[in-house]
């Protein structure tokens, strides 16, 4: 059986890379032969959750509640996890490679003295059980073996294109309620505040994001920029260049260290594509580079391209929207 | 006053292409640059911040001989001593490295020098194992916070913020904690030239592992297959405008 720690937004929706790591485990658990794949959760799910993960193939929806899960602690999770996973004889235990995913998951690791894969993009055998995971930023792939069971691995955001499960999963609930330590509360969060509009969340999840690199030229070169993300109700992204010169601030900052995105269209000008740059943004379905230099490597390795100064094109195509406009 | 233990890497440059040994267990360093990662450096300066109030940060490595280069660079920008776990690094798993970093805690402490804080990056931007911390932090039996960009000390307690799903996230707990640091709360700063110099002639304390590594699992390093440009060129410099507006109307992003 499989294990799949899911995430919930806090309107009760499975997160996206929860939905990427269900698939995923589905994918597995057909290869070993139908084995079934159960998710936990943290909090008591409604209906529609628990609905929504019968869809993407759960057998049993493990809701781990009491007090230890008012507030999130990566110790209390892992204890709860490994409550569920004991009693369920689960051979895999797997998360989105988030940070709670990741972390989550390196405590469960480092309880029962396993090895864990973070970052997982494909499986190649089941035995010895072998996975594919990004390293050094994904300018590499590492072949990891995960010989012991349970095996542990976080799967990388956007490996997989979450889908729901042919048949769905029975999705019966199973209320836990998990003995914790006082030891696994101590570093637990104690407040949270709501983000700041316009951090990096609305980049994240924008269908547009403008792109703006070291081209920009200065902390003054990104008028036009601002102005065309206006214009297609867009967010700005930059590369990490832009921030560690201090011209925008880090939440902005699009990267293996900062925001990942998955737009519709990415629009990356003066940015010439470091591999820490397009971890971050090679999930865009589209995506059209404004470059002087035509090898840049997120020319060669965009969809569209336009040969150019950011600085003359921009202000062109900013013209050309609003005279279409009228 | 606190003493806090940082823990960096020397890892490759991978703003450069990365070319990987012939027996596909490592990257070739003769073709590559090396640095700190930007989450260690943020750590440092976390440590060195930590530190003013009366402390004193050491700073730690597992490397090989080449390592030096990024104790050095601690010492310049304020950690005040350094310690060599002088070893492979890629023959350390990422349970060999927490293992090897506690026994550096546990000695410090009993030759009088005690950390009640270890920072070290969320992850290593090569390996990118995302566990060394935690599994530091059972080998202490100290608590772990993850994945934070802010860490300040007062009165024996450890306040830590870093971006959860939901927004900021703070955590406050007792001493002594393990912490992880993500880059973008802090601006790790520049060596001035005193600095520098102090840090070229500063003692380093070198000693070997205490144990053979466990090693990783890996079975090899592959590079990720080359994928051929489909780029379709609309054209060159503002001439190309009315391409691009074409574009953006026939993906439906023009619409209002």
């Amino acid at each position: 059986m499989i294990v799949v720690l899911v995430e919930v937004t806090p309107a009760g929706e499975v997160v996206k890379t929860s939905r990427e790591a269900m698939t995923f485990a589905r994918d597995l658990a057909a290869a070993g032969g139908g084995v079934p794949v159960d998710a936990v959760v943290v909090g008591r799910p409604d209906d529609a959750l628990v609905g929504a993960l019968a869809s993407c193939g759960a057998r049993r929806v493990h809701a781990l509640t009491g007090p230890a899960y008012d507030s999130f602690s990566g110790a209390a999770w892992a204890a709860g996890l490994m409550e569920v996973r004991e009693r369920a004889g689960a051979v895999v235990l797997t998360a989105a490679g988030t940070s709670r995913g990741n972390e989550v998951l390196a405590h469960v690791a480092a309880r029962a003295g396993l090895p864990m894969a973070a970052n997982v993009v494909s499986f190649s055998s089941l035995s010895p059980f072998t996975v594919t995971r990004q390293v050094v930023g994904g300018a590499a792939l590492e072949e990891m073996s995960l010989a012991q069971r349970p095996a542990i691995f976080s799967l990388a955001g956007h490996a997989v294109e979450a889908s729901p499960a042919p048949t769905a999963g029975a999705g019966e609930l199973v209320v836990e309620t998990p003995d914790v330590a006082d030891a696994d509360l101590v570093a637990r969060v104690v407040s949270t505040e709501e983000p700041e509009p316009d951090l990096s969340g609305t980049l994240k999840s924008a269908r547009v994001v403008v792109g703006a690199g070291r081209g920009a030229g200065s902390a003054d070169g990104f008028d036009d920029l601002l102005e065309l993300a206006e214009l297609l109700d867009a967010s700005l992204g930059v590369s990490r260049v832009v921030t560690s010169l201090g011209w925008r601030p880090h939440h902005e900052q699009v990267g293996q260290t900062g925001s990942r995105i998955s737009p519709d269209l990415y629009i990356p000008c003066g940015i010439s594509g470091a591999i820490q740059h397009w971890a971050g943004c090679s999930s865009a379905k589209t995506i059209l580079a404004i470059n002087t230099d035509p090898d840049a490597p997120m020319v060669t390795k965009a969809t569209h391209a336009v040969i150019g100064d950011l600085h003359e094109i921009i202000p062109a195509v900013n013209a050309e929207i609003r005279r279409r406009r009228g | 006053m606190t003493s806090p233990l940082v823990c960096v890497k020397r890892v490759v440059d991978a703003t450069s292409e990365v070319v990987l040994t012939e027996d596909g267990q490592g990257v070739d360093g003769r073709f590559a640059g090396f640095t700190t990662s930007a989450h260690e450096e943020c750590a440092v300066e976390l440590a060195v911040r930590i530190a003013a109030d009366g402390g004193a940060a050491t700073v730690m490595t597992l490397g090989d001989d080449d390592a030096v280069e990024q104790l050095r660079a601690a010492l310049a920008v304020g950690c005040a001593a350094a310690t060599h776990v002088v070893a492979d690094p890629q023959a350390f798993g990422p349970a060999d490295v927490a293992r090897e970093i506690a026994a550096v805690v546990r000695d410090h402490e009993a030759a009088g020098t005690p950390h009640e804080l270890v920072l070290l990056g969320n992850d290593a931007a090569d390996t990118g194992d995302f566990q060394v911390g935690i599994r530091l932090a059972y080998e202490l039996g100290w608590p772990v916070v993850n994945g934070v960009s802010s860490v300040t000390v007062a009165d024996g307690d450890v306040t830590a913020v870093g971006a959860g799903p939901d927004g900021h996230e703070t955590y406050r707990l007792p001493l002594p904690a393990v912490v992880t640091v993500l880059e973008g709360g802090v601006e790790p700063r520049y060596p001035s030239v005193p600095g520098r110099m102090k840090a070229k002639k500063a003692p380093i304390e070198e000693r070997r592992p205490t144990a053979d590594p466990v090693g990783t699992s890996r079975v090899r390093l592959v590079l990720p297959p080359p994928s051929p440009s489909t780029v379709q060129v609309l054209g060159e410099g503002p001439a190309s405008a009315p391409a691009v507006v074409d574009l953006f109307e026939q993906l439906g992003v023009l619409a209002r």
